[in-house]
C-alpha cells in the first residue's frame, strides 16, 4: 500500500519572472513549508537581485550600463560569467552571453544561464537539508533528488497539443526544455540576432541542470542538427520536435523514455 | 482519514506543474468559464504567495477528503487570480477560476484560453502519473500559487 513512504509536498512561488516549485517526497513531509524549502526560495531570491536583467539596479545590470567594475561585484559574479565562457566553448559559440540588442550592439546577459545555475546549488543545499527525494522545477526545467532511488517520473511537454509526448523516470540529475510553445521566438541565433525557428522545442536531459539547460538553449539555436550535436556530448540526450511536427531524439534518449505514444 | 489525505497531497505535484507549465494560448478555441466575467472586484487581496495564507475559509470540507475549497488570492504581474478545487473522495473532481485578471485586452485573451486549459489539464493529471513535466514555459503562476493554497487545506 502506499502509506507513509508516498508522502509529498510541494510549494511554488514566482520568483526570476517564472514559477518556480519545490517538491519533497518521503516518509514525514510537513504540511507546513518546512525550513529547507524556505531557503531554496530565499536563495533564488537573493541570486535574482544579483544577476535581474529587469532590475536597473542588480549587480548585472551595473555591470552591463558599465556603472559597475567586475571587482565590484560579487564574487558570483565572476563565477557566472567564467561559466558563460566555458559554455560559449564548449557550445561553439551557440550559447553566447552577449546578447544582441537589435542596434548592432552587444549586452551582456547571462540569464540564460544563471536559472539552471541557482537552481542547481539550491537543489545541492536542498539535498543536505532534507533527507528524502526532492526536486525543483524552474519554469518547466527541473533539478532532481532520489535518496530512496524510486525515480521521479517526468512528463516531456508536447509543444503542439500541451499534453504530454513522453515520460522520463529520472532519480538525479537535471531536464531542461528550450523551445517557442509559451514564451515566443526568444533564443537568437548568435551570427545574425534572428529568432531560431527550426524547431518547436528541443529537451535535454543529463547529470547536471546547468549543462543541460546551456546544450538545450544551444541546441535549439542549431535547429535541424542539434540533436546530432547533444548526440556528442557524454551523459547528454536529446529529443527534440520540428516545426513539422517531426521528433528527433538520440538512441541514450530512447532507451529511457516511456512513451504513451510512439516516439 | 490519513490514506485520503495521502491521495490528495499526492496529486498535488503533478497539479502544480501542470498549473506551473501550462499558461498556454495555443490551440483551444473553448470558450472560458462564467467566471471570467466577473470583474474580481479586487480590494485588499493580499498576495501571499506561500500556500495556505488566505484568510478564506473552505466553503465546506467534509468527511473523506471530500468538498470544495477556495485557494487563497494571489498577486500576478497580471492582477488577481484565484481558483477553486473541488475533491469529492481523495480526487479532485473540478477546478474553477473565481477570478482573473481583466485588466487589458492581452490579459482577457490569456485568461479566456489558459483558464479552460487549465482547468482541463487538471483534471488530466491525474491519470497521468507523472510527477512534473519540463516544458518551455512562462508564468501561469497566479493558477499554481492559489490551487496549491486550495490543495492544502483539502489535504488538511
Amino acid at each position: 500500500m502506499t502509506d507513509m513512504t508516498e508522502s509529498r509536498g510541494a510549494w511554488v512561488e514566482q520568483i526570476m519572472g517564472m514559477p518556480i516549485s519545490v517538491h519533497l517526497r518521503g516518509p514525514q513531509v510537513p504540511g507546513e513549508r518546512p525550513e529547507a524549502v524556505e531557503r531554496v526560495f530565499d536563495e533564488l531570491r537573493r541570486v535574482d537581485r544579483i544577476f535581474s536583467t529587469h532590475r536597473a539596479d542588480s549587480q548585472i545590470s551595473q555591470l552591463a550600463d558599465g556603472l559597475r567594475d567586475l571587482s565590484d561585484c560579487d564574487q558570483q559574479v565572476t563565477e557566472v560569467l567564467a561559466l558563460c565562457d566555458t559554455a560559449r566553448e564548449l557550445t561553439e559559440g551557440w550559447f553566447d552571453a552577449l546578447l544582441p540588442t537589435g542596434d548592432g550592439a552587444l549586452r551582456l546577459d547571462p540569464t540564460g544561464l544563471v536559472k539552471g545555475w541557482a537552481v542547481e546549488r539550491a537543489v545541492a543545499a536542498l539535498a543536505e537539508d532534507w533527507p528524502g527525494d526532492y526536486y525543483v522545477n524552474a519554469g518547466g526545467d527541473l533539478a532532481l533528488g532520489s535518496r530512496s532511488g524510486q525515480p521521479w517520473r517526468v512528463g516531456i511537454e508536447d509543444p503542439q497539443t500541451g499534453g504530454v509526448l513522453a515520460v522520463v523516470p529520472l532519480a538525479t540529475g537535471g531536464i531542461a526544455t528550450s523551445g517557442t510553445a509559451h514564451r515566443g521566438e526568444h533564443i537568437l541565433l548568435p551570427s545574425t540576432g534572428a529568432p531560431a525557428t527550426e524547431l518547436r522545442s528541443i529537451t535535454v536531459v543529463g547529470p547536471s541542470l546547468l549543462w543541460a539547460d546551456v546544450f538545450a538553449t544551444a541546441a535549439f539555436a542549431r535547429g535541424a542538427t542539434g540533436v546530432a550535436w547533444v548526440h556528442e556530448l557524454a551523459g547528454y540526450e536529446a529529443l527534440a520536435v520540428g516545426r513539422d511536427g517531426t521528433r528527433t531524439l538520440t538512441d541514450g534518449m530512447r532507451a529511457i523514455l516511456e512513451a504513451p505514444q510512439t516516439v | 482519514m490519513r490514506r485520503i489525505t495521502i491521495a490528495v497531497v499526492g496529486t498535488i505535484a503533478a497539479l502544480v506543474l501542470l498549473f506551473s507549465y501550462r499558461t498556454s494560448l495555443g490551440g483551444s478555441a473553448r470558450t472560458p468559464p462564467a467566471a471570467i466575467a466577473g470583474t474580481g472586484s479586487g480590494g485588499g487581496t493580499s498576495a501571499d504567495s506561500t500556500a495556505g495564507g488566505s484568510a478564506t475559509p473552505p466553503t465546506s470540507v467534509g468527511t473523506a477528503g471530500s468538498g470544495t475549497v477556495q485557494g487563497s488570492a494571489a498577486d500576478t504581474r497580471w492582477g488577481v487570480v484565484q481558483v477553486e478545487v473541488t475533491v469529492q473522495g481523495g480526487k479532485i473532481t473540478g477546478v474553477r477560476a473565481l477570478r482573473v485578471p481583466d485588466g487589458n485586452g492581452r490579459d482577457q485573451e490569456i485568461n479566456s484560453y489558459a483558464v479552460p486549459i487549465l482547468v482541463q489539464e487538471t483534471l488530466q493529471a491525474q491519470s497521468a502519473k507523472i510527477d512534473a513535466v519540463s516544458g518551455a514555459t512562462v508564468t501561469s503562476d497566479g493558477y499554481a500559487t492559489s490551487l496549491q493554497a486550495a490543495l492544502d487545506k483539502v489535504g488538511k
